[in-house]
């Protein structure tokens, strides 16, 4: 289960998207993989649905914040369209109990936690650092440092080693992040300790302008068994063998097996962020070639063949997606910013003398203007 | 009351607080079996598990990011780092995230961490083993630093630090650690004064020198030494150094009129720059002289046989009383 396959030299890079493990080809034919099957056999036609719908919302959702920023009602927007498997597939097999530990992209993980409509937007707004509350979804703030999270994932599984229970965390990433020495180091403490936690690595081939082959000459999967840690190297645009992968590393952590990490071979169809401009630096050739490997299109494709879904069951889930794009939008415009004095608010817990002051002055200078 | 050195008040702390909350867990390089490099930590493990005193991996990042984590479980980590220099490779993760995660969080998050750096030099030791980077913390916002100068205020603040639901860089004077003064084992911590609040060292009014860490008793002795002179000066522990408690500062000024900032690290833009303009600010109209700073010198730390000329030591304290006494460039004597 392991990933074992060797390279002798890095004259060949890293192997392409074809050696991968999946269990739905490109065009939605189903092909079977005999890792994968075992953890998959159960998803029901509703299951299956679900994973439909929040990969299409998801969608809906990353445009409209493309468009709240196109439109000046964002900062910033960091788009994840293309990887809505791998973020959806793998939130799928989490139990409520389970923590994730997400970077800025992973607008389709939160949904599976059940992040509110407020929750995607207020941070790219500017008008929070992080607007959702982490326990009420189990999901740490969004990670803009890259890779810090994979330590802080480590850490909590520690804690969960120690409570004698379940819980398992997840560290989610890309490809640029597993070059910084946090997710190396993590990924030391997590074998020393056996702690359960699940490494994601949403490679996407870019890290901003940076293609794959500058982070790595071997594949990322193949890292992991360096450091006693078993990893699956899988289509990350197969939602199935997302959950498969996800429920293997998962199903480890929780029988005391300790870290495994799962390298979803993906691609980041639009920029970085909405401040990117990714024609100066990838051909629309290889978008292109993306383009046919889409994971919606793949899973409908299946669905459809197996008469799991319809155009009206269709119908229903862009009306569900236009409602959540609807909701999303009103939380971003009717937001209001909160009193300055309120940014002072939170930088410790108990009182600090030397802040009170500069509290006191700025509040007192703001208080000349009224007069 | 028990005649303690530094290193064993802080060992005392470290048992009393994993002895009175199962969520305070200790980790770091050599904490275990060794007892620590300067067997600060000796038997805790043995008396409290490996799974409460946690030997980890050689890497200071992992060791700050993994209790983030930690705490974000629900304990209340306490990290070794082993010593000053070695704290730059967790540098992000303590400014951007011990720092910063209850403000990002708006407060849902606590991080009630305490980084323990055996800290600056004297002892003789190789690079990277003397240094003083307090002043990169102090200009974090949402870190407490703080700075131990005696057996007894170890005990006390470090407790404090474990009990604060805020994280806590606890500076350890190395040089100090085998010195030794009474320490009250059952002190009650409600009885203690906070960590946050300078202590007046010793009572004077010619001039006020402000200090802290193992520069308290430099500066102590060199108030012994100008009493010969006839001089009476006063000397502030500041213990806490965010934040910084000018109250009483500030009151030590208003009284002498004259006051020497002395410490070890280098002097641009570091603590002692920070309390001369907050002096000024408060103080001007009281103070007959300018401020004096004596600090380390702007360079890296020297090569230990050179340390005594960087170390700010009794001589170079009365040179900078001199001047705020207006009596010319001489050493009192």
């Amino acid at each position: 289960m392991t990933y074992t396959q060797t390279q002798d030299s890095v004259t060949g890079g890293v192997p392409d998207e074809g050696d991968v493990l999946r269990v739905l080809e490109p065009d939605g034919a189903r092909v079977p993989d005999a890792t994968l099957e075992p953890w998959i056999a159960d998803l029901s036609p509703h299951e299956l649905r679900a994973l439909h719908r929040d990969m299409v919302l998801t969608r809906r959702l990353d445009a409209e914040g493309v468009a709240l920023q196109r439109q000046g009602q964002l900062a910033l927007w960091a788009p994840c369209r293309g990887q809505e498997a791998v973020q959806v597939g793998t939130a799928h097999a989490l139990a409520p109990g389970d923590f994730v530990f997400p970077s800025y992209r992973e607008h389709g993980v939160l949904l599976g936690r059940g992040a509110q409509p407020a929750d995607y937007v207020l941070a790219w707004r500017g008008e929070e650092h992080s607007a959702y509350d982490h326990r009420a979804i189990n999901a740490a703030p969004p990670q803009i440092i890259i890779g810090a999270q994979s330590l802080h994932a480590t850490g909590w599984a520690m804690g969960a080693q120690r409570d004698g229970s379940t819980d398992v965390a997840v560290a989610y990433y890309g490809d640029g992040a597993t070059s910084q020495g946090d997710v190396n180091e993590a990924m030391v403490f997590a074998s020393s300790f056996g702690a359960p936690v699940v490494f994601v690595c949403s490679n996407n081939q870019w890290a901003i302008s940076e293609p794959v082959t500058v982070q790595a000459k071997y594949p990322i999967a193949g890292r992991a068994p360096g450091f006693g840690i078993p990893s699956l190297r899988i289509d990350g645009n197969d939602a199935l063998a997302c959950v498969a992968a996800m429920r293997w590393a998962l199903d480890r952590a929780r029988r005391g097996e300790g870290p495994s990490f799962i390298e979803a071979v993906t691609y980041r169809m639009g920029p970085h962020t909405t401040s990117d401009d990714p024609t100066r630096y990838r051909d629309a050739a290889e978008v292109e070639e993306w383009t046919q490997r889409d994971p919606i299109a793949r899973l409908e494709a299946y669905l459809r063949a197996e008469g799991m879904l319809d155009d009206s069951g269709m119908a229903e889930v862009a009306r569900a997606a236009d409602a959540l794009a609807a909701e999303v939008r009103t939380a971003c415009i009717g937001a209001t910013t909160r009193a300055p004095e309120t940014m002072f608010d939170h930088v410790y817990a108990e009182p600090h003398a030397g802040l009170e002051r500069q509290r006191a002055e700025y509040v007192a200078y703001l208080e000349g203007f009224e007069k | 009351m028990t005649a303690l050195t530094l290193g064993s008040a802080i060992n005392a702390a470290l048992s009393k607080a994993l002895e009175s909350d199962d969520k305070v867990l200790l980790m770091g390089e050599d904490i275990g079996k060794l007892g620590g490099v300067f067997r600060v930590t000796d038997g805790l493990q043995q008396r409290f598990g490996a799974q409460r005193v946690i030997d980890t991996p050689l890497a200071e990042a992992g060791i700050v990011g993994t209790a983030v984590g930690l705490a974000l479980r629900g304990y209340r980590p306490v990290v070794e780092i082993q010593f000053d220099g070695f704290v730059y490779p967790a540098f992000d993760q303590i400014v951007c995230q011990v720092a910063k995660l209850h403000y990002r969080s708006n407060g849902r998050i606590r991080m009630p961490l305490v980084i323990r750096i055996p800290w600056a030099g004297g002892v003789g030791a190789a690079e990277h083993h003397s240094e003083s980077p307090e002043a990169y913390f102090v200009h974090t916002a949402g870190l407490r630093v703080v700075a131990a100068s005696n057996p007894q205020d170890a005990y006390v603040m470090l407790r404090q630090a474990v009990a604060s639901d805020d994280p806590v860089i606890f500076f350890e004077p190395k040089r100090l650690y085998h010195s030794k003064g009474e320490v009250d084992l059952d002190a009650d911590l409600a009885d203690a004064p906070p960590m946050h609040l300078a202590r007046v060292a010793r009572e004077g009014t010619d001039a006020t020198i402000v200090t802290y860490g193992a520069q308290v008793r430099t500066a102590l002795d060199a108030a012994l030494a100008a009493e010969d002179d006839g001089l009476s000066l006063e000397v502030i522990d500041l213990r806490s150094l965010s934040p910084i408690d000018m109250n009483t500062v500030a009151a030590s000024v208003r009284k002498t009129g004259r006051v020497v900032v002395t410490h070890e690290a280098a002097r641009e833009a570091g603590v002692g720059a920070e309390l001369v303009a907050s002096i000024t600010e408060q103080c001007f109209e009281y103070l007959e002289a300018p401020p004096q700073r004596v600090t380390g010198h702007d360079i890296p730390y020297p090569p230990s046989k050179l340390e005594k000329h960087h170390v700010p030591d009794l001589d170079r304290i009365l040179f900078a009383v001199d001047r705020v006494l207006e009596r010319g460039e001489g050493v009192l004597r």
